[in-house]
């Protein structure tokens, strides 16, 4: 094998929580003149190890791994594992606070599409411009200019002032440049499949040619566990800022869905939002048949009074989209619950129009201060329904998303 | 396997370590120069970007300075009745404010660089110095309209001649070194305060008022001249009363640059500016993390 393009060694990155968002100046006197007062009681030991001070935050910890050069890696793991963190460091966004990474090559990430579009500037000018923020010459642009125009459909507007475009034709554009960086190592956010679908296809359809034909190296991260396992040729699995694993893709997506689903419709209590604690979440049956019939109950309690004026269950299949939505709301009004006595919203879906897959169960949940989305707090595995018949059931990637409840006749159809 | 690419000289470099620094570090020239094509790029938006959906366009170039020079006439020279070296009271304010204008202008563009790029700094990588140094280019462009307006009214008083004296020197061909200067201190102080506002905002808010005091600690609308002697050591001490003064002289004859000001608005010009620079690389490192 050949010197690996990325190595990343021990990487690690603190946040002191006290610090974020002190902007202002009596917030930081505040604060220093509070550390000076506990620093005899505290001791300077433990200052600066891992986990040692109460107000720290360890986004990433101790993080090593390596790539060779034309592989795609995908980094998975759950919201807050340290995914972005990592993203931002190895893009020189943000500096790790210990540990090194080490770049063999020409480097250009994506993490958010039109950086630095200004809306003023018409097309042509911001392709430009976005072209050299993201690190582009101006030749460079120069020579492909026609390509990005003709990517992102826009012709007849490339002199219109971007603010005068619709928000399709904005993204498009935007897209289109950063589709077009030739870096030797491309960092890619997952959220760039952007625009209405046909483009979302063409989107999807550059990243993977780009991730196709082994030329760059590109590190991407991903909810998405079909379109992980189907680019990468490794993973990186993230977990709480460490590394849970890392391998090939089959092995590191098996462990990740069994990881998170650890807690499969049983008793947990978790906080929602406002101090409202789910305190049970029964599914039932659960693994449950494609078709089948489910039974839920869920248990909500508050430690004051609390009004709810939103709450419904949400259903995100195994790519992440939400595919259903259980309405949980009262028409007679907000909820108010009261502390002692728990609210229980009991009911069942008649048939559970589903194909198979493992589902993410989550909540959304508004209060009067706070509104909150829980996405993949449970997961619900569907099974495959019992064959129609003597025929091999498609696979499950080309079912689409539903079980329809349906029948056929045929007439004048001969079989052989 | 490498991907060829003939451009992989251009901008960024083979290598990249990342890793935490610790104390103060100086900027890249190198690593400025690769990014050449987005300084331009950044300078020409500023540019385009400042004038669109205005019916006078660049033309406010012009105007603004030109309000400005009557307002002070009527202000500073009929109601005051501050001397203006013998020049003509409108070619003294506008030569005042050639290098003023161009001062405070790339001040508070360099103030805001933090506050103003937050979101792009947070998900792209380049240089942060690039951000006020186009800024700075930019405001050249002004400047040169500026100079040029200021070239038209000294023709027309030439023309039309009424009280007093007032002519090109010999050194005028040094104005472009007045004016790097200029550019060095404005960038140098606006780092200064863009490395502290990213942190704390107030430093934001208390930059305008900074702005206001300074200019009339320096003169932009009265002679040095003029200046009372227990006063005399704030201009001698303002790094950007040796640049104003120069200005004059060299453009009306009017202006008292002397050498104690020259090595003292050179010297604080060059301290200020680097400790600038070390000070806002500093806080680069960090500051996505505190924004």
């Amino acid at each position: 094998m050949s010197r690996p393009i990325l190595e990343v060694c021990g990487l690690s990155k603190r946040y002191t929580l006290g610090s974020i968002g002190s902007t202002s100046l009596r917030d930081e006197f505040t604060r220093r003149w509070e550390a000076m007062r506990f620093l005899g009681r505290r001791g300077a030991a433990g200052r600066g190890a891992p986990g040692a001070a109460p107000g720290d935050f360890w986004a990433l910890r101790d993080v090593s791994f390596s790539v060779q050069p034309g592989e795609v890696l995908g980094i998975i793991g759950r919201n807050g594992a340290g995914k972005s963190t990592l993203l931002k460091i190895l893009s020189r966004i943000t500096e790790p606070t210990s540990g090194s990474a080490r770049l063999r090559g020409r480097v250009a990430s994506l993490l958010e599409v039109g950086t630095g579009f200004h809306p003023d500037l018409t097309g042509r000018e911001n392709v430009f411009l976005n072209g050299a923020i993201l690190g582009m010459t101006r030749s460079e642009i120069r020579r492909k200019f026609d390509e990005i125009v003709a990517f992102a459909e826009i012709e007849r507007f490339i002199d219109t002032p971007v603010k005068r475009y619709s928000s399709g034709m904005y993204v498009r554009l935007a897209f289109a440049v950063a589709a077009h960086l030739e870096p030797e190592i491309l960092i890619v956010d997952e959220v760039l499949a952007v625009g209405d679908s046909s483009f979302q296809k063409k989107c999807t359809g550059k990243i993977q040619s780009i991730a196709a034909d082994r030329q760059r190296t590109v590190i991407f991260v991903s909810h998405n566990m079909q379109a992980v396992e189907h680019l990468c040729s490794q993973i990186l699995h993230l977990d709480q800022g460490s590394v849970a694993g890392f391998g090939p893709p089959a092995a590191m997506v098996a462990d990740y869905m069994a990881r998170t689903a650890e807690a499969r419709g049983t008793v947990r209590t978790r906080t929602l939002a406002d101090g409202i604690q789910l305190d049970n979440l029964l599914l039932s049956p659960n693994p449950v048949t494609a078709g089948d019939p489910l039974k839920f109950e869920i248990t909500l309690s508050a430690p004051v009074p609390t009004t709810v004026h939103d709450f419904h269950m949400v259903l995100n299949n195994p790519s992440g989209y939400r595919v259903a939505l259980v309405d949980l709301r009262d028409a007679r009004g907000p909820y108010l619950l009261v502390p002692g006595q728990p609210a229980v919203f009991a009911g069942s879906i008649a048939r559970l129009p589903l194909v198979d897959g493992s589902y993410g169960v989550g909540f959304v949940l508004r209060t009067g201060r706070e509104h909150q989305d829980c996405n993949d707090l449970f997961h619900l595995e569907v099974r495959p329904p019992p064959p129609r018949g003597p025929l091999v059931p498609y696979a499950v990637q080309y079912q689409g998303t539903t079980v329809l409840d349906y029948t056929v006749e045929t007439r004048g159809v001969n079989t052989r | 396997m490498t991907h060829p690419n003939p451009h992989s000289d251009s901008a960024a470099t083979a290598e990249i370590l990342i890793q935490p620094t610790r104390g103060w570090s100086w900027f890249s020239w190198r690593e400025l120069y690769a990014y050449r094509d987005l300084l331009w790029l950044l300078a020409r938006r500023d540019i385009v970007a400042r004038y669109k959906q205005t019916i006078l366009g660049p033309l406010w170039n012009i105007i603004q300075p030109l309000l400005t020079t009557v307002v002070f006439m009527v202000i500073f020279s009929r109601v005051a009745r501050i001397p203006t070296n013998g020049a003509p009271s409108s070619l003294f304010y506008l030569s005042g404010m050639l290098p003023w204008n161009f001062f405070s202008q790339t001040f508070q563009s360099t103030a805001s660089t933090f506050l103003v790029n937050a979101n792009i700094f947070g998900k792209v990588y380049f240089p942060r110095l690039i951000v006020p140094v186009s800024a700075m280019i930019s405001n050249l462009v002004a400047l040169a309209i500026q100079l040029a307006t200021f070239f038209v009214i000294f023709a027309v008083e030439k023309h039309f001649p009424r009280a007093g004296s007032f002519h090109l020197t010999a050194g005028v061909w040094l104005l472009p070194l007045v004016f790097v200067q200029v550019a060095v201190l404005s960038l140098g102080v606006g780092l200064w305060i863009a490395a502290l506002a990213a942190k704390f905002r107030d430093f934001a808010v208390l930059s305008s008022f900074l702005l206001q005091l300074w200019m009339y600690a320096t003169p932009v609308v009265f002679p040095l001249t003029r200046v009372p002697a227990r006063w005399l050591w704030v201009a001698e001490i303002n790094p950007m009363t040796f640049p104003l003064e120069a200005t004059r002289q060299m453009l009306l004859g009017a202006g008292t640059p002397n050498i104690v000001l020259f090595a003292n608005s050179i010297v604080s010009t060059v301290l200020i500016a680097a400790a600038g620079v070390l000070l806002f690389q500093r806080v680069e490192k960090s500051f996505v993390d505190v924004i």
